[in-house]
């Protein structure tokens, strides 16, 4: 059986994930699309979004995306009697001003405060685009630098993305995920067709694979592995093997270190149609596995 | 004095630098080093801590009692988060919704909201040489890391140089981590992912009105307008380490640069010289 069956006719999903930084899940990505047939494009790395700068995007659409409140303490009226500042439990509030970045929107200071001093407000937490890009559309967002609510910026840019797929005919999305393992990651993970981990051989790269692996079994991802600049270090590449064995997880490709890839880059460029390079046959190969695999 | 290192697109080398620079300090000084990138902690790997202490933290969701409750409504009401919803009879809770801010506890009329703690992960603290080492390790399918890190953060003591290694990204466990140090080191590398993710970072320090400097990692990488951008921003850059083959074998296997490179002692001691300089003065 293959992984997609279970989706039905449905629009399939393919999530790419590392739990550590800087593995290469956008260059990936970004040099998957140039393979595509029939794909949206979704990168819900909301708060560091790189995938539009390889994919030669042009933003066709922007839309606000408020998703908090934060409280204001209107000076006016504070009697300053310390009420908010001792039931608040992210410590937002000291000496009667409110910090907006620890605020979480609760409204628990606003509805104890006898003087009616506080106010809830709205604020933009963020943006999201639809861009139009060669290889398809891509579905991004900006974070507001310090924001929260990352995990439901993400769920709209995959709503959005959805949308997308079905309106166009569509078949696949494929989502550039963040690093870490936390709400933004879970929020990419959930209800997937697979997931593609990028790990290399270093014992940080490997820990995080360990983690995120772990992330993917508690929410049923089916997933698969790949290994980025695997001639760094034969012996973790090694270690990466067994584990795999150990977990049932296959892994679907090994690319080299290859300095091609940071030259693409500086050329806003994904390496796969910039240079016919060691890294981009090894993705190519990457990519039909992944396609046969996942049946997209 | 507190020394966050952060960056906005993760990879760059947050945990090579946080390292070495405490590494380079411990025989100075008085050094704690915080681990708050609970998501995936790595700095272990090359700190080698011997872990002595290791407890739970623990989040609250709400507990109904059924024979008090009289399905009022009140404290889905004051729930920002829908974490909570009265259907006639009964109180659906959404655990995962839930921001622990008590104040269904506190309005409910009936005193019928009790809480049910939950472990998130767990903080862990020992020693590496002569290095106060902490670290938080979020446990995996856990959404909400600024809990463990503001647990971890408790741990600071004013009269050593702390480090703190923080998540990447600018979103809130970045805030969490970097808020209330006196200067954050922004490591980057000269591409236009590490441009994009810093022009962010240094959005965020400048709402935070924290000091700031730029640490250029794999500089002969890529191209010169990461330089371009911190000259035009007034953004000091305090270091700029090249690609080197032999650090980076020794990355993968948990090698720290000082220890094995001397000059590396010297250039990091350098580097807390010129933060020194540039940090928020002591009791501002």
């Amino acid at each position: 059986m293959h992984i997609g069956d279970k989706i039905g006719g449905d629009v399939k999903t393919l999530t790419v994930v590392s739990g550590k930084g800087g593995t290469g899940k956008t260059s990936i990505v970004g040099s998957f699309a140039p393979l595509t047939k029939n794909a949206v494009f979704a990168d819900c790395d909301v708060d560091a979004a790189d995938l539009s700068l390889i994919m030669d995007a042009e933003v066709k659409t922007t839309r606000e995306f408020k998703a908090s409140q934060k409280a204001f303490i209107d000076v006016a009226k504070c009697v300053q009697c310390g009420a908010c500042e001792d039931i608040c439990r992210y410590n937002a509030i000291r000496e009667y001003k409110v910090n907006s970045f620890l605020c979480e929107g609760c409204q628990v200071c606003s509805l104890v405060c006898p003087e009616g001093a506080i106010s809830m407000e709205d604020v933009r937490s963020g943006q999201l685009f639809v861009s139009d890009t060669p290889y398809g559309p891509l579905v991004h967002a900006r974070l507001e630098p310090g924001e929260e609510n990352s995990g439901k910026l993400v769920t709209l840019v995959r709503q959005t993305a959805e949308q997308i797929a079905r309106d166009k005919g569509r078949q696949y999305i494929l989502v550039d995920g963040p690093p870490g393992i936390g709400c933004p990651v879970i929020a990419s993970l959930t209800g997937v067709t697979a997931s593609l981990i990028v790990t290399e051989p270093t014992l940080s790269a490997i820990s995080d694979l360990e983690r995120v692996l772990s992330v993917c079994n508690h929410f049923n991802v089916p997933p698969f592995v790949c290994v980025n600049r695997c001639d760094l270090h034969e012996g973790n590449v090694r270690q990466i093997t067994e584990f795999c064995e150990r977990e049932g997880v296959e892994i679907l490709g090994m690319i080299p270190y290859d300095p091609n890839v940071t030259r693409a880059l500086v050329h806003n460029k994904p390496v796969v149609g910039y240079a016919e390079s060691a890294a981009s046959q090894h993705i190519r190969t990457l990519w039909d596995r992944l396609a046969e695999r996942a049946t997209l | 004095m507190i020394i966050a290192v952060a960056s906005g697109k993760g990879g760059t080398g947050k945990t090579t630098i946080a390292v070495n620079l405490a590494l380079a300090l411990e025989h100075e000084s008085n050094v704690q080093f915080f681990d708050c990138d609970v998501e995936a902690p790595n700095a272990y790997l090359f700190l080698k801590p011997q872990i002595i202490h290791s407890e739970p933290v623990k989040t609250a969701c709400p507990t109904i009692n059924g024979t008090r409750c009289t399905f009022c409504g009140k404290c889905a009401e004051v729930c920002a988060f829908h974490a909570l919803a009265v259907v006639k009879d009964r109180v659906l809770i959404f655990p995962e919704l839930c921001h622990d801010c008590g104040g269904c506890e506190l309005f409910c009329p009936q005193n019928a909201i009790g809480k049910k703690e939950h472990k998130i992960g767990l903080l862990e603290s020992g020693y590496a040489g002569n290095i106060a080492f902490f670290q938080g390790r979020l446990t995996p399918g856990e959404a909400f890391s600024p809990p463990l890190i503001r647990a971890l953060k408790r741990m600071v003591t004013d009269d050593s140089i702390v480090i703190v290694d923080a998540p990447p990204g600018t979103s809130c466990p970045v805030v969490e981590a970097i808020e209330g140090s006196d200067f954050c080191l922004l490591v980057t590398e000269p591409t236009p992912f590490g441009l994009h993710d810093l022009i962010l970072a240094v959005e965020l320090v400048q709402k935070l009105e924290l000091r700031a400097g730029v640490v250029v990692n794999r500089a002969d990488i890529g191209d010169n307008k990461v330089e371009a951008y911190c000259a035009k921003e007034g953004v000091p850059v305090l270091m700029r380490l090249p690609y080197d083959q032999e650090l980076a074998i020794n990355y993968t296997q948990g090698v720290p640069a000082v220890g094995v490179l001397p000059e590396y002692q010297q250039r990091f001691l350098q580097l807390y010289q010129d933060i020194k300089g540039l940090a928020r003065p002591l009791g501002d």
